[in-house]
């Protein structure tokens, strides 16, 4: 099976729990079952090419530029921990069937469960670092999913919270070591990185890439002093904390540290880092660990304290250090997986796991009670059990390994360390099974089903299994794994029970007899315990996370005052240090370019332009006066466009421009007349510097192209306009042919603004602030003459002929200037001034246009044409000419970009006349005056009549 | 001529940014409009300056400007004025809704000096 299914089955079926669910919570697991149990057969099915010595390659390029490719490879190491996360995973997918009661949601367990064990398949098999760390952070959020997984238990919450702070930060610190070792190594791909060992080993960077990614490895896998997520994450359901807690996640951490062991190992720093925390970390969970009274306390921090030991032998930097602690991941991982299970079941059946409130199970449940002896054996390091081999094996790597030039030093620690293992493991044996029954267990425990047995028994037989025969059993593939850890070194060592007597064989007698004498004294030893001082991990970190969110909230609160002007002139600021730099790094010199010369006209017009702008700026106060100097700066740059030969921007600039305007006097109407003075001088001053900057920076950018010549790729337009567009206004073929796509979107975009205006002022009437209008009364004196009659007359006149000269305009915009953008605008005032002429209630009861069905015709219009070109075989919107001889007219060319352009002008009428017209409704709203019945308040011809009746 | 083109735009850029900072949503609005008009011209103006040459293809024109910024800035023009109608039009609503054309609203406006918004962040669930 290809590697890259192994790693995408357990995500692909992660979807079958959730949708299966419904069918029922035994139809769940099976679901989750048989996925796993593919991708077990799947990694099998590679093991006898591994075991000739091959390496199985798999993958392709994702993001090659970056270095991020998908690649897999499967050897000895990834082999091993594969095989460990899908085979307990398939006895804890049995076990969690049994174990979650009815109102669990099994479904999202079994999601949850499979997205985790992807993840963890995904990073023992990444043959690149970058995939390795996507992987390695879809643990954290898995684990935190799972953790949390009983999600009214606030321990749940806490723990499933504090996990994921303390393993995502170490993932933060290991992402930064990644790339920097990737740096050095000059490629991503692990393969690559293994052979570099040199390399890396003595560049400057190594440091500082090993401590970053010891901070990953030492938090992912509860090293001291990121030791305490652990025993918090102990509120997850057991399967969880068998699965994730004990076999895997927490080995994932010593997992990479076995990856890049051939690459990282071997120097002093690597030595004291690693072997000290190692050590210290073992030392702790051990001692902790014996004075837990929760069973999966007492379980977590024995994890803690193995995890150390692993930790501390992969820091000896010897091969043979190494092969021992790669047995004893394998022993660890079956003994204290089955006794999480049994701890569980203990908890199910009992109804609790505090120590103090057992004892006397053996006499209750058998079964359940010979398998917790016997791993919890094998975890104190009894002979003809698993646990002892390895144990032995560190023992002598610790006798035989010099710290700080004290020879015996960790020797001896070691051994008082596995003197308290031992303690807390006989513990796990003597107040829980052994002694009389009790009659005072919150539920009656017995035996539970065989589902629930059978996956910890399964280990426990492999738990003596290869205690008795350790090198038929596990000997070939403990050399296979080391071989891969340790780059291919062939050691001379073989797996037994029985190596003579060693220093070795006395330390864990030593240990053994102390072991006892603490238990039996346990009473006293507990009360020294108590004595002294316990610093609370879980206050220091809850100090800490508090502390770090006050801090960024004071720093958030003292940027953000919510004060939109600082804001916007910080950006400012902002963009002007980024130009600056920019500026400061290149020449300043001005371009080349064959200038034009400055004519009279055009002096005069930048005279009026900038006046203009100065004015507004002094006089912004006053706003209409502000608004008709905008409008004069408008009028400048229209004539700007027309002298400099674009005469279809100064069209639509002229139109938009009066368009513009009206609207602003409509709001007008209704916002204060005059800006206070309220900017200090100070204020002022700092607006005024970042003005001129920001002027002084456009400006000159403006020069600096101007002044250079340039290559454009219009010379194709220019080219095809006639014989590909069909007309020689090359602008409008751009807009509504070439470039015809860009224009559908930005006609939507008009059509959703003039939506958003209309819902926004159509809320506003129906509002609180709808109902205030009601009752507003004008601030400026209305004129006695409400519909003037000049004007009114005259609009009426105009009427048709600004229709027929919109229409001209929009006919002819395909070969001279105009079109349908302009042409809209141009309908859109001839529109608009009869409102203004003879009122709003007037005219609009003589134009009943729906004009949002105008926007959406022109939105469908356009979007036609261009799906006339896919009927006929042509990509959207490639237009075409026809050409006609009609008699008398004579030759007549309609290019189909006519029809979208049709499309352009309806969108443009439309929009422009909902917001003009919803803001006169407004207008209309406030004042409640009656609708004239005639198009002027003084009609002459009325007049003259009511004159003589006076 | 370039030099008349490159200033104005600098003097509508200085401008418009200057009364974008002003505290009074009209003062903002007229701002972003004078900025429009800066970022069209600027955009115009990447096609070089050229006069009596539009892009219109005729049998007795030898030389045409570039119509490519041209179209790209005539439709930039609609779209603007779409966005100031948007903003004018919500200028419009907040003032009608919270009585204060001051751009970070009424409250603040009348305290002067506004009070940071403290979001309560919790930290630990104990007491649940």
């Amino acid at each position: 099976m290809s590697l890259l299914l192994i790693v995408l089955l357990p995500f692909l079926g992660a979807l079958l729990p959730a949708l299966m669910i419904r069918a029922g919570r035994n139809a769940c697991a099976t679901g989750t079952f048989v996925t796993t149990l593919l991708a077990f057969i799947g990694l099998m099915s590679h093991a006898p090419a591994l075991f000739r010595g091959e390496v199985i390659h798999a993958g392709w390029d994702w993001l090659p530029g970056l270095g991020l490719n998908v690649n897999f490879f499967l050897d000895g190491l990834g082999f091993f921990f594969a095989a460990l996360i899908l085979g307990i995973g398939l006895l804890i997918i049995v076990y969690a069937r049994y174990y979650l009661s009815k109102d669990d949601p099994m479904g999202s367990f079994y999601a949850y469960l499979l997205l985790f064990q992807g993840a963890m398949v995904g990073i023992v098999l990444s043959d690149n670092i970058l995939l390795l760390l996507i992987f390695w952070e879809l643990t954290s959020l898995s684990s935190f999913l799972l953790i949390g997984y009983w999600k009214h238990l606030p321990e749940g919450r806490q723990g499933a919270r504090m996990a994921l702070t303390v393993t995502g930060g170490g993932g933060l610190a290991m992402i930064a070591g990644m790339l920097i070792l990737g740096n050095i190594a000059g490629s991503y791909d692990l393969s690559v990185i293994l052979q570099q060992g040199e390399l890396i080993r003595s560049s400057p960077d190594y440091l500082l890439a090993l401590v970053l990614i010891l901070v990953g490895c030492f938090s992912k896998s509860a090293q001291f002093p990121f030791h305490f997520w652990l025993p918090h994450a102990m509120a997850a359901p057991t399967p969880v904390s068998a699965y994730l807690h004990s076999a895997t996640m927490v080995k994932a951490g010593l997992f990479l540290m076995a990856r890049l062991w051939p690459v990282l190992a071997g120097t002093d720093e690597w030595f004291y880092l690693v072997a000290t925390t190692g050590l210290l970390t073992m030392l702790l969970g051990a001692v902790v660990a014996l004075f837990k009274d929760d069973l999966k306390g007492l379980l977590a921090y024995s994890t803690v304290s193995h995890l150390g030991l692993v930790t501390m032998l992969f820091g000896f930097g010897t091969p043979m250090a190494a092969t021992a602690g790669v047995f004893h991941i394998l022993n660890h991982a079956t003994f204290k997986a089955a006794l999480f299970m049994n701890a569980g079941i203990i908890d199910h059946e009992a109804g609790t796991r505090d120590v103090r409130r057992l004892g006397g199970l053996m006499h209750l449940m058998p079964v359940t009670a010979t398998l917790g002896m016997l791993a919890a054996a094998s975890m104190a390091g009894l002979p003809l059990l698993n646990g002892f081999l390895s144990k032995e094996m560190m023992l002598h790597e610790a006798a035989n390994t010099t710290w700080g030039g004290q020879a015996w030093l960790l020797a001896a620690v070691a051994t008082f360390a596995a003197c308290f293992s031992v303690a807390y493991s006989f513990r796990f044996i003597a107040h829980v099974f052994m002694g009389p029954a009790r009659n005072d267990y919150p539920h009656h425990p017995h035996d539970p089903p065989v589902g629930m047995w059978l996956p910890p028994a399964l280990l426990v037989v492999l738990v003596v299994l290869i205690g008795i025969f350790p090198d038929t059993t596990a000997g070939a593939l403990v050399a296979l794994v080391s071989r891969a850890v340790t780059g291919g070194e062939v050691l001379d060592y073989h797996l037994a029970l029985w190596h003579g007597v060693t220093p070795a064989l006395g330390m864990s007698v030593i240990a053994v007899l102390a072991g006892t004498v603490l238990i039996r004294s346990y009473g006293r030893v507990r009360r020294v315990w108590l004595a002294g001082p316990h610093p609370e991990a879980k206050r220091i970190f809850d100090g800490l996370t508090s502390g770090a969110v006050k801090l960024a909230q004071g720093f958030t609160h003292g940027l953000h005052n919510g004060s939109l002007q600082r804001y916007l002139a910080c950006m400012l600021a902002a963009f002007l240090v980024v130009g600056y730099a920019v500026f400061e790094s290149s020449s300043h010199a001005a371009g080349t370019r064959m200038l034009l010369a400055a004519t009279p006209i055009a002096i005069v017009g930048w005279i009026l332009l900038m006046g203009a702008c100065i004015a507004v700026v002094l006089m912004h106060r006053q706003r209409l006066l502000a608004l008709v100097v905008v409008g004069v700066v408008g009028l400048m740059v229209s004539i700007g466009f027309v002298y400099f030969s674009a005469p279809d921007l100064a069209l639509t600039q002229i139109s938009v421009e009066v368009v513009t305007v009206i609207l602003m006097l409509l709001a007008l109407n209704f916002l204060p007349k005059q800006s206070p003075r309220e900017s200090s001088t100070g204020r002022r001053l700092r607006d005024g510097v970042l003005a001129v900057a920001a002027g002084l920076g456009v400006g000159g950018a403006a020069w600096a192209v101007l002044t250079r010549d340039f290559e454009t790729l219009s010379g194709y337009y220019l080219e095809q306009a006639v014989p590909g567009g069909g007309g020689t206004n090359v602008v409008n073929v751009i807009l509504v042919d070439f470039r015809g796509f860009d224009t559908f979107g930005e006609i939507i975009v008009l059509g959703i603004a003039a939506l958003s205006i209309f819902a926004l002022l159509d809320g506003l009437m129906a509002s609180a602030a709808g109902r205030r209008l009601q009752s507003w009364e004008p601030d400026q004196a209305r004129a006695a003459d409400r519909h003037p009659m000049m004007l009114a007359v005259a609009t009426r006149a105009m009427l048709p002929l600004a229709l027929m000269v919109g229409v001209y305009i929009f006919l002819r915009g395909h070969n001279v200037p105009g079109g349908g953008f302009i042409a809209g605008l141009v309908v859109a005032v001839a529109l608009i001034v009869q409102y203004m002429a003879s009122g709003f209630g007037w005219a609009a009861q003589r134009m009943k246009m729906d004009y949002h069905g105008l926007v959406g015709t022109g939105v469908l219009v356009a979007a036609a044409t261009g799906l006339g070109a896919l009927v006929v075989g042509y990509p959207f919107l490639t237009s075409t000419v026809w050409h006609f001889d009609l008699p008398l007219i004579g030759e007549l060319h309609i290019a189909s970009a006519m029809f979208f352009d049709t499309g352009v002008f309806l969108v443009v009428v439309g929009a422009t006349m909902l917001a003009l017209a919803n803001l006169s409704r407004v207008g209309r709203h406030a004042e409640h005056l009656l609708v004239n019945r005639e198009p002027m308040d003084v009609d002459p011809s009325h007049s003259l009549t009511v004159a003589g009746e006076h | 001529m370039e030099f008349l083109l490159a200033s104005a735009v600098g003097g509508l850029t200085a401008a418009g940014v200057y009364l974008l900072l002003r505290a009074r949503t009209f003062s903002v609005v007229l701002g972003v409009a004078l900025l429009s008009y800066a970022t069209n011209v600027f955009l115009f103006a990447m096609g070089r300056l050229a006069a009596n040459a539009p892009p219109v293809i005729s049998d007795h024109a030898t030389v045409y400007t570039d119509p490519l910024p041209q179209a790209l800035v005539l439709t930039a023009i609609v779209i603007s004025f779409g966005m100031t109608a948007v903003v004018v039009v919500m200028a419009l609503r907040s003032y009608l809704e919270s009585d204060s054309d001051h751009i970070d609203g009424t409250g603040l406006a009348q305290a002067g000096q506004p009070e940071p918004v403290v979001v309560p962040v919790e930290v630990s669930e104990g007491g649940r």
